[in-house]
């Protein structure tokens, strides 16, 4: 099989034509990107967006940036498990969930170039005027920061894909370092993008605002980095078994009893805070309301219900549950950034003055989450991320 | 991997660095600002406003905006409530069923240029200053247009030019910032007609509102919106009936927007200098654990070797002891066995020899 028809056709046996469903679905979304991108940076937001002067964020924030960095929050967990606590037997789920992490990391930045008016300015607030009082600053400098950091951390398996063996043995060296910084830099931003809202009290719903905002959003991205390992192991085994060696697929049960077990204290814990939060500013008559029934789905629908699920499921084994809860907690997070920066925003409004996304928004993050996919498959296929590299073995 | 002299120095330059990279903020200080002293502000006394829209006309040709869809002296735009858009920086609502009041009540809305503005407070990019004039300005030459200080002002002003591809600015009332310095009037305190908008220093418009509440009790509510609220506005407001009625949040509180993100700005450096120091622990301990795990193993593991090479000797002795007694045991039975023989090979000679006595 060539280069090229790699690209497209691992999956498939090879001499099969490059038609194969993935493909056509995914050129198709691309394509129809590939128009809307012409159309926003030559006719400007308004042409492709329902943004207004109520809800200048959208999608592209509350769910490609405010749940895209969540969901990347799996490169930081696990290194941080494997490298600083020393829990050896995660250690195949380092890479996946790092490539996981820069990925996502990188394509929250692709979508940012979307989203603000004036993309090519993006380094003026570290360039020319540095706007320290703001917490958008804080997270501007951490996503900057961490996206180098996981982009070397990320960066051994195409070095040994290349066989750039001292490079490699470089970026090795710097393990430890990367990762402490990675968690401090994670444990800022994530934060951070919640403490984006402790600015608006007076338009979001008091039942989702509150001063932990910033500890919700730490502690959520937890669970949503442990899930999203779990979630991205079983579509991995899914698709590209053939591509796990031994110790991989030895581990992989195990990684999702533990990462299962920990989602589950750490649900636990969040739940415990969410209800704290709303008790410190006792908003229990609000849960009457129509708002509260809603803050209920979030709350027992995709908190207590993920929690309980993934303790069965670990405590009888049972990895379908496991994977499915996994799947169930991740939507949980995206639900709650969707909450904090669309739905529960702005509640003040009459609901015919509310953002409904327009369908050219929602083909961008279709797109931009297709592109993540496409370029996962070409990295997963041909570089030492689900398997060892023979050359390395026993090196770390 | 054990923890090096080297590698522990290296990882504490390494969180150096981090607490250098750290941001400081006034925003998370315990310094208290009331307005810079002699700042300007206008007073807009709801009670006076007849909803005539010449402060809209006044404001449209000022800044060079585009023309309305509806002429300015068409009262049926009055009908649906506006807000602030990219190209209309003030506009007039009319409130039919105001409390207390017999007639329509007209509000004039804009940019309250507020003395700790939360657009200033989010702005990134520094783009938004409040200037020691009273405006609060805005710089469009570094605006990166992330829209946060929309999202963060609690009046829903600032509006964006969403139909710009390449230039968009976010769009607000400058409080005629430039006719200001030259010593003019604002372009909507000018042009009002009944006086319901007066141009001063704030600390003046301040005493002027109080006066007018204390000579007509009857007349206004007994509260100058904007003296508090959101820590204090340079635009402050008189009414005859209760803010609430006429689309003015009551609700804001009296915190500055600054001071809502100073705890989170706060925490940044305890993060940083905090997670290192902790983050390092836990890998010596976990590094510490490994090391005597490793040491208990190989321990146990001598200990079992030892446990069995003991084992096996004490078997083999008592296996040789055995043999022995069980060789022992078995001469003196071939000894026993022998003197038998020969006892009954005695006994049947001598039985013979007695026979052949007989015999």
């Amino acid at each position: 099989m060539s280069q090229e028809a790699a690209v497209f056709g691992e999956t498939s046996p090879p001499g099969k034509s490059l038609y194969t469903p993935f493909n056509v679905i995914a050129g198709i979304i691309l394509i129809v990107g590939f128009v809307i991108t012409i159309l926003r940076f030559t006719k400007g937001l308004g042409a492709v967006t329902n943004l207004d002067n109520n809800y200048p964020w959208g999608i592209w924030i509350g769910f490609d940036l405010m749940a895209g960095v969540a969901l990347a929050a799996g490169g930081y967990v696990t290194s941080a498990a494997v490298y600083i606590f020393g829990m050896k037997r995660y250690h195949s789920a380092v890479r996946p969930a790092i490539l996981t992490g820069f990925l996502g990391y990188a394509l929250v930045v692709v979508a940012l170039h979307y989203d603000v008016g004036r993309p090519w300015r993006l380094p003026y607030p570290f360039i020319m005027q540095q706007g320290t009082t703001s917490l958008l600053f804080e997270v501007a400098a951490c996503v900057a920061l961490y996206l180098t950091v996981l982009f070397i951390e990320f960066s051994t398996a195409p070095l040994e894909w290349l066989g750039l063996k001292r490079a490699r043995s470089i970026v090795v060296r710097l393990t430890m370092v990367l990762t402490i910084f990675g968690v401090i830099l994670s444990t800022l931003h994530q934060s951070s993008l919640g403490a984006l809202f402790l600015l608006a009290p007076s338009k979001l719903h008091p039942l989702w605002y509150s001063s932990y905002l910033p500890v919700f959003f730490f502690v959520s991205s937890v669970i949503a980095g442990l899930s999203m390992v779990i979630f991205e192991s079983t579509l991995s085994h899914r698709y590209f078994a053939h591509k796990m060696d031994e110790t991989h697929l030895a581990e992989k049960e195990g990684v999702a009893l533990g990462f299962g077990k920990a989602a589950s204290l750490v649900l636990a814990g969040y739940f415990t805070i969410k209800v704290l939060g709303i008790s410190m500013d006792n908003n229990w008559h609000l849960l009457g309301t129509g708002y509260g029934m809603w803050f209920l789905v979030e709350l027992l629908g995709f908190i207590a219900l993920p929690c309980f699920l993934y303790a069965v499921g670990v405590r009888e084994k049972n990895l379908c549950l496991i994977k499915w809860t996994s799947g169930l907690t991740v939507l949980g997070i995206i639900l709650n950034r969707l909450n904090v920066c669309l739905i529960a925003f702005n509640w003040h409004l009459p609901s015919d003055e509310k953002y409904f996304p327009h369908w050219m928004e929602i083909g961008i993050s279709v797109f931009v989450v297709t592109a993540g996919i496409v370029v996962f498959r070409f990295i997963v296929t041909r570089m030492p991320i689900l398997y060892e590299h023979p050359d390395y073995k026993d090196s770390h | 991997m054990s923890v090096s002299r080297r590698k522990f120095l290296g990882w504490l330059g390494a969180a150096g660095m981090g607490t250098a990279f750290g941001t400081s903020a006034n925003a998370a200080s315990n310094k208290h600002f009331t307005g810079y002293p002699d700042s300007m502000g206008i007073l807009h006394d709801i009670s006076l406003c007849v909803g005539c829209r010449s402060c809209e006309a006044a404001c449209n040709k000022v800044n060079e905006l585009p023309p309305p869809e509806k002429p300015f002296d068409d009262k049926s735009v009055l009908d649906k409530k506006r807000r602030t858009t990219a190209s209309v920086h003030t506009v007039v609502n009319k409130y039919d069923n105001a409390e207390g009041t017999k007639g329509p009540v007209f509000v004039k809305t804009q940019c309250n240029h507020c003395l700790e503005p939360a657009c200033a407070s989010a702005c990134f990019v520094k783009a938004f200053a409040k200037t020691k004039e009273g405006p609060v300005s805005y710089d469009p030459s570094v605006c990166v247009g992330c829209r946060y200080c929309m999202v963060a002002c609690p009046f829903n002003i600032p509006t964006y030019e969403y139909d710009s591809a390449f230039s968009p600015r976010v769009m607000k009332c400058t409080m005629c910032h430039p006719r200001v310095i030259q010593g003019r009037l604002p372009g909507c305190v000018e042009s009002c007609p009944k006086e319901a908008l007066t141009f001063g220093k704030r600390d003046d418009l301040l005493r002027i509102a109080r006066e007018r509440i204390r000579k007509h009790p009857e007349r206004y509510v007994d509260h100058i919106y904007g003296e508090h609220e959101m820590g204090g506005t340079s635009w402050l407001y008189l009414s005859n009936t209760s803010f609430a009625s006429i689309g003015m949040r009551e609700d804001l509180g009296t915190t500055a927007a600054p001071n809502l993100t100073a705890g989170a700005l706060g925490a940044v450096p305890l993060v940083v200098g905090l997670w290192p120091v902790l983050l390092t622990g836990v890998y010596a301990m976990s590094k510490r654990k490994e090391k005597i795990a490793k040491e208990e193993e190989a321990q146990a593991v001598g200990d079992a070797v030892a446990a069995t090479k003991a084992e096996g000797e004490e078997k083999l002795s008592a296996a040789l002891a055995k043999a022995g007694k069980d060789k022992d045991s078995a001469i003196k039975r071939e000894v026993k066995k022998a003197l038998e023989e020969a006892a009954k090979a005695q006994k049947e000679e001598a039985a013979e020899a007695k026979t052949e006595e007989d015999a």
